[in-house]
């Protein structure tokens, strides 16, 4: 298990919701910019126009991409060597920080400079490099918050979602050895003075990758504070840590990506700076690293190539939508879902990453499946239907629980019959009786402790639907209006439509 | 032409006005509904919990239960959405896969029906109130059915239709999620509940009686005085006014 929330003592994503769930701030924070974000991202690409084609459009790029990921994996590869970068592939998380710590040691560094990158919390690079004493330092200005709470990112984007600004003040002012002002210009005044010292300092600049391109060899970045600029060009080695699915084919592919990210992410037309970096610096540069490294970490991804019910999750692009637009996220935050990877894709990326689906279809539990993820996603990874798939095989795997399994069976022996269902409702007319005030039910117990807990619950009706039904029928009948002949006509042609192969599709909108 | 009704479990054993008011406000139109009584549950909380196998055996009754039927119609969108997954279920079994993908295409969901089979947008009523509604997550995102409700709405004669703040935030219910995440879903009905009393109306209104089930029994919990109800229950109660 990795080293965040989940191998403390609250276990279970029910036991960190409700921790949560009790922290006013957090929960007020999080809706707060979650809102902020979702509500940019619906106006951005509202205004945009061709919103759906796009998303069509970078869903392909992303499904071409992963289906042939060795050869352009490889074109990558090639293309980097050419432009004079050490290309490495790391099979696992341990492989990817040896890797990266070798570099450290050969280059006798002291210190590193980090701009935001997922996969090296993935990896607990800072961690690693912290225990052969060289100083990683955290250059986004929400990681380098998250890194002097001593915390873990709870948003993939917005580190430091969970956190207000006198949280964030407390926090940076400890640091200054002086009391600074809950202001947004003072607090970020004060980090950009303290990092640049830093990166004067730094012996290497480490950064993530947003896309890596085939046809050039090139990783590109996208960040909004200038931060990964400087780490970019001030150090002089370079390590860049990488998802082995990155990539995408051309340039081309790029202008895409670069119309869906910042959209789903932020809600910016554009992101403030994208850099596109091809090799360490030539000799007629001015700037840029005199090394480069690029690691590719596979670290389970590949373990969901072939596999056709989680293989589009390596089409993920990491812009946060998902999390933003996610119901449950808003009243847990990230820290609940106890990952690297928080929101719907983290609850699924989690568990499949780690190919131990018995133990983390707890997180998976945890949605209630509205699809939200999905209509916010860019590239329309369906997280909903991977949410059930990962419950399914737990269940097939029996470690599911026991209690729910027999309830199941009893479910449907129950409701794939009508007349047990009949039975069963009528048995629960009767036992009722005990429980029904005003005709709701507000007790507290069993199965209804946690409904009722929040709500009243309906008690069920003297005669159902189909009790009723023979009345029904007979004062319908008695009525005797026609079918329109028109009408008729029209659904004669909808059945004969759907006998010759077509009928998908109900008339599309009103 | 055989239409039949589809009236899902919940609908039968709690809300059987939903389903009478459907059968009685298609009538008008000459849409005369069998109900075959064999029918139960679509299956869709054993498939969402993951079990499967039990799914596949209620799956199996309403694949049955609709086997001679032209048109399937049901008032809610997360049964009829349910049936979209049925194809999935069944895709080791050609001849049950063949049958699903079947019943799939002759499924509807009732303002789907109404307003594209039907071609019915004004159906005549009068409702003098302050409407709000709530657009259930399955029927509009899985199902697409987001302008049907909103059309047949526009025409109700003396209705004022109110927006509802965050509209499409799921409520919470989530099935099996409501008991096994309390907690979770609890925030989540509440802050929908929220929302419904932001919007002051008097009536929430909606397509599945799941959803509803979950808004009404927070704010009843909370003694709110609003009256929720499924469309078809407004609009056969408005034709009464009119």
């Amino acid at each position: 298990m990795s080293g965040t929330a989940a191998g403390t003592k609250h276990a279970t994503v029910k036991q960190r919701a409700g921790l949560a769930l009790n922290d006013e701030f957090l929960r007020k924070a999080v809706k707060f910019t979650t809102e902020r974000l979702r509500s940019g991202k619906k106006n951005t690409s509202e205004e945009h126009g061709n919103w759906e084609q796009w998303r069509e459009r970078g869903r392909q790029i992303r499904l071409h991409t992963i289906a042939h990921l060795d050869y352009y994996l490889n074109l990558f590869a090639n293309n980097a060597r050419a432009n004079g970068v050490h290309v490495h592939f790391a099979q696992t998380d341990a492989e990817a920080v040896r890797i990266a710590l070798e570099i450290a040691q050969r280059k006798q560094a002291k210190s590193v400079v980090k701009s935001k990158s997922m996969v090296t919390e993935e990896l607990h690079l800072n961690r690693a490099l912290d225990s052969i004493g060289v100083e990683a330092i955290e250059t986004d200005l929400g990681e380098y918050i998250i890194q002097l709470a001593g915390e873990t990112p709870s948003h993939i984007i917005i580190p430091a979602i969970h956190k207000n600004r006198y949280q964030i003040a407390d926090l940076l002012s400890a640091e200054a050895g002086e009391t600074l002002a809950p202001d947004t210009q003072i607090l970020a005044g004060f980090v950009r003075k303290k990092l640049r010292e830093k990166f004067l300092e730094a012996d290497i600049g480490m950064t993530g990758c947003n896309f890596a391109i085939a046809e050039t060899g090139s990783m590109v970045l996208f960040e909004n504070e200038g931060n990964a600029r400087m780490v970019t060009t001030v150090p002089k080695t370079q390590i860049t840590l990488m998802g082995m699915e990155r990539i995408i084919p051309s340039f081309e592919d790029l202008e895409v990506m670069a119309t869906l990210l910042p959209r789903s992410a932020t809600g910016q037309k554009l992101t403030v700076y994208m850099s596109a970096i091809t090799g360490p610096r030539r000799s007629e540069d001015a700037d840029g690293p005199d090394e480069m490294h690029i690691i590719i970490v596979d670290n389970g991804r590949s373990n969901q190539l072939g596999d056709p019910e989680f293989q589009e999750l390596l089409n993920c692009i990491r812009c946060g939508a998902c999390l933003n637009a996610c119901p449950v996220y808003r009243h847990i935050g990230g820290h609940a879902y106890g990952g690297t990877y928080s929101g719907p894709i983290g609850a699924v990326l989690t568990p499949a990453l780690n190919s131990n689906v018995a133990e983390w279809d707890d997180i998976a539990n945890a949605s209630s499946l509205c699809g939200a993820c999905y209509e916010a996603c860019p590239v329309k990874i369906p997280l909903h239907d991977m949410l059930v798939y990962l419950r399914r095989r737990k269940v097939e795997s029996g470690s599911g629980s026991k209690l729910e399994s027999v309830g199941m069976k009893g479910f449907s022996a129950v409701m794939g019959d009508a007349r047990r269902m009949r039975s069963a409702l009528k048995l629960g007319r009767f036992g009722q009786k005990l429980v029904v005030r005003n005709g709701g039910i507000r007790l507290k117990l069993g199965p209804l402790k946690g409904w009722n807990a929040y709500r009243v619950a309906p008690s069920l009706p003297k005669r159902t639907f189909r009790d009723r039904w023979a009345e029904v029928e007979r004062d319908v009948k008695a009525n005797g209006n026609r079918l329109d002949p028109a009408v008729q006509a029209r659904m004669e042609s909808i059945v004969k439509r759907r006998q010759q192969g077509g009928g998908q599709g109900h008339g599309g909108h009103a | 032409m055989k239409v039949s009704l589809f009236i899902t479990c919940l609908s039968d054993a709690l809300y059987p006005n939903v389903g009478e008011s459907m059968v009685r406000l298609l009538a008008r139109y000459g849409v005369r509904l069998d109900f075959p009584p064999v029918q139960t549950c679509c299956g869709q909380p054993a498939y969402n919990s993951g079990y499967w196998d039990d799914a596949r055996a209620t799956a199996a009754t309403i694949i049955e239960a609709f086997e001679d039927s032209d048109f399937v119609i049901s008032p809610s969108g997360s049964c009829t959405g349910m049936i979209q997954h049925y194809p999935k279920l069944f895709e080791h079994d050609p001849v049950m896969c063949g049958k699903a993908e079947r019943l799939q295409a002759k499924s509807y969901e009732f303002t789907q029906f109404l307003v594209h089979v039907l071609g019915v947008i004004d159906v005549g009523a009068t409702f003098p109130h302050k409407v709000t509604y709530h657009p259930s997550c399955h029927g509009s995102r899985l199902l697409g059915v987001k302008n049907e409700p909103m059309a047949l709405m526009k025409e109700v004669r003396g209705m004022e239709l109110v927006p509802l703040p965050f509209a499409d935030d799921c409520c919470g219910f989530g099935g099996m999620f409501a008991v096994k995440m309390a907690d979770i879903s609890g925030a989540m009905v509440t802050e929908k509940a929220d929302h419904v009393l932001e919007s002051e109306a008097e009536v929430l209104v909606g397509l599945d009686m799941a959803c509803l089930m979950n808004i009404a029994g927070n704010l009843r919990f909370r003694n709110k005085p609003v009256r929720v109800m499924h469309l078809a229950e407004l609009l056969y109660e408005g034709v009464g006014r009119a």
